[in-house]
């Protein structure tokens, strides 16, 4: 089971992929290496037996035996080296020239590599030889002492396949490093996740700082649950949310029904109260709708029905929208804006978006004061800007603006739920983008950042 | 108009059904998916308002889908408690011709469905809107009042289009909101009122009679003096 086990284990696995890896291409370099070493030593010598025997036998052809005789006397004196073998025998097997003295009784068929134990000048040594037959019943045997090639060639073959246990040796212990070191990164990760599973959603994977890929795994995994716990804040903020500012509401409504149930003394009185109380329920189904599609922005959903879209149409029906509204409470509301700029989204959020920057504009906006709706192109992102000179936000409250339900000073007494900055904020989440708000000197700028979508993308 | 309910909550189906009646709708209510199949395959409506979620093993969009395979064309208004736009567009893609969620205002659940069943009778292509003296013509965008020229916005001739489309019949802020200007979303301000009042300034204003009427709780509905 333990081997199962093990098997089962993906550091193993890397570790042995990495040590049967290494130890094939050692085997197959040394494989290469003793190939034209000690076995090109070995062919050569075969090669030039070969030619030294083609040669002899074409000096027979032209000068009988006599020639034969002389030319391997010829040779042997010449040979500097003496590794030449040479013995040429009559149809009786006697010796006729050469020097060896007897036909080794090994050599019995021509054509046939043959290599035996010879004794020369009193030394033993090692002969490689082959036999050719000659006519008039001559055989001529040519070879080479090869002694000290064979053993430079086993001295070789020793060296590699030592080289080959090394490596060996070498690639198991490699794969137990890389195991462990597999273990290592992979446990960094794991702990992480156990943590979090546990609880603790605090941890963050370990960066090592490298910047390699089990870096770029870690701020993936990092990354991921940056997101999660926004998604987590999300949903403890709009249950808080539901606890605080939803009660009020409701608690309205429920009052109102129950004195009326008890103190109306007309039917117009009960009228009123129920009309008033209908309008309350009405109220808090609005906040509950702005709730729900906030949530189902912040979930992602809709990214599956993203298309390229033109943002100028939707600031073009906001400003249509709104250009009235604007008029009567006296503000002027002016645009600036291109023909055309396209982004990857949905085009019904991004207008919901801005007409609920350009509302709250409108609404803290003072009489005879200035809107202005921009879009515009910068380093591939488009800015959509609308600035007011209403009250703005203060420095410190600016972060929580967009939080769920909440609202400024300047924002109480008037109508709405707290909602539309959150909204406009997921959207921006949502395609990628950025909501900034930012101090206009007087009043507030709010920028809703997203990625331009250009030409060809 | 003869309308159709499937609605299996008994409060909001008595609720809905008693309404429609005080209007003056004749209506037939079913409370499971199987009745209300039988019903609106069977017999003639000119309008149904289909509840998705439904007991009996057939549910809205299973009834929608079979009568819409039937080359049954009936209006149909789609009420769920299901709010996502992938939920309203997978409602209008199964054949629904508008789809309103729970809760609602009776008030646009009335303003719709008349309008649903309006839309049901043949619509021929119209080239002039007329209401009592007040002339649209749609093919050279002109509107006269008494005779005498109106210059209207593109946007308030789109809003006066659709208010005289809908001529004697309650139009709501959402259709409104949705019909001129394709929004789908609730603004927080009142905007269409705004909208309305300017026109009111050039339609109404300058003559004795006014035609565009605020409807109390419900919107807005532009007819001729002395009409129902």
């Amino acid at each position: 089971m333990i081997e199962a086990g093990l098997f089962r284990s993906a550091g193993f696995r890397f570790g042995l992929v990495y040590a049967i890896l290494l130890t094939i291409s050692a085997a197959a370099l040394a494989m290469f290496l003793w190939w034209f070493t000690a076995g090109l030593l070995d062919r050569q010598t075969a090669s030039a037996i070969r030619a030294d025997a083609q040669g002899l036998i074409e000096r027979f052809d032209e000068g009988g035996i006599e020639g034969l005789v002389g030319t391997i006397e010829d040779r042997l004196a010449a040979n500097v080296d003496d590794d030449a073998i040479y013995l040429l025998v009559d149809l009786n097997m006697n010796r006729v020239a050469g020097n060896l003295d007897t036909w080794p009784s090994i050599v019995d068929k021509p054509g046939e590599w043959q290599q035996f134990q010879v004794r020369r000048s009193g030394m033993r040594s090692l002969a490689l030889v082959n036999r050719y037959e000659l006519p008039d019943g001559y055989h001529l045997l040519v070879g080479r002492d090869v002694q000290v090639r064979v053993q430079l060639g086993n001295l070789l073959t020793d060296a590699l396949i030592w080289a080959v246990a090394i490596v060996l040796a070498m690639a198991t212990a490699g794969a137990v490093i890389v195991r462990s070191l597999f273990r290592r990164t992979v446990a960094n990760v794991s702990a992480t996740a156990a943590a979090i599973a546990a609880g603790d959603f605090a941890q963050r994977v370990k960066v090592s700082g490298r910047g390699d890929e089990f870096d770029q795994l870690a701020e993936v995994i990092n990354d991921m649950l940056d997101r999660i716990g926004r998604l987590m804040d999300g949903v403890r903020q709009v249950s808080n949310a539901i606890a605080h500012d939803l009660r009020t509401p409701i608690t309205r409504a429920r009052g109102r029904l129950e004195e009326a149930a008890r103190n109306a003394e007309s039917n117009a009185d009960l009228h009123a109260a129920i009309d008033r109380a209908t309008i309350d329920l009405d109220d808090i189904v609005t906040v509950f709708q702005a709730l729900l599609r906030i949530a189902e922005i912040e979930a992602g959903s809709r990214r599956a029905s993203f298309r390229r879209v033109d943002v100028v149409t939707a600031l073009e029906g906001v400003a249509d929208l709104y250009g009235p509204v604007a008029e009567e409470k006296g503000v002027d509301l002016t645009v600036s804006y291109p023909q055309r700029l396209e982004i990857n989204g949905d085009a019904a959020l991004i207008q919901q978006a801005v007409a609920n920057l350009v509302d709250n504009a409108v609404k803290f906006s003072p009489e005879q004061g200035v809107v202005k709706l921009a879009a515009a192109v910068e380093a591939h992102r488009i800015r959509i800007t609308v600035t007011d000179q209403g009250p703005g936000i203060a420095e410190e409250d600016r972060s929580r603006a967009t939080e769920r339900f909440y609202r400024g000073d300047a924002a109480r007494g008037t109508p709405g739920s707290g909602l539309g900055l959150a909204l406009v904020q997921a959207v921006a989440y949502l395609h990628g983008g950025v909501l900034r708000l930012e101090d206009a000197r007087p009043g507030l700028r709010a920028t809703l950042e997203l990625a331009h979508a250009e030409e060809g993308d | 108009m003869r309308i159709l309910v499937v609605e299996d909550d008994k409060d909001v189906a008595g609720f809905v059904v008693r309404g429609l009646k005080e209007t003056g709708h004749v209506v037939d209510h079913a409370d499971n998916g199987r009745d209300g199949l039988f019903m609106a395959a069977s017999e003639n409506f000119d309008a149904i308002i289909l509840d998705r979620m439904l007991p009996g093993g057939i549910d809205g969009l299973k009834i929608l889908e079979t009568l819409r395979a039937q080359k049954n064309a009936v209006p149909v208004m789609i009420l769920s408690a299901l709010a996502d736009v992938d939920e309203r567009v997978k409602g209008l893609k199964a054949g629904g011709d508008d789809y309103l969620t729970k809760p609602f205002a009776f008030a646009e659940l009335l303003a719709r469905v008349e309008a649903l069943g309006r839309r049901g009778k043949a619509e021929v292509t119209q080239t002039k809107l007329v209401v009592e003296d007040l002339e649209l013509d749609l093919l050279s965008r002109q509107v006269r009042r008494a005779g005498q020229k109106i210059d209207l916005q593109p946007r308030e001739f789109r809003l006066l289009e659709y208010l005289m489309r809908h001529a004697g019949q309650v139009v709501t802020r959402t259709m409104l909101l949705e019909g001129v200007w394709d929004y789908h979303f609730d603004p927080q301000t009142n905007v269409i009122d705004v909208h309305v009042s300017r026109l009111r300034q050039k339609v109404d204003k300058p003559f004795p009679v006014p035609l565009i009427h605020t409807v109390r709780y419900a919107g807005y509905m532009l007819r001729a003096e002395g009409a129902p």
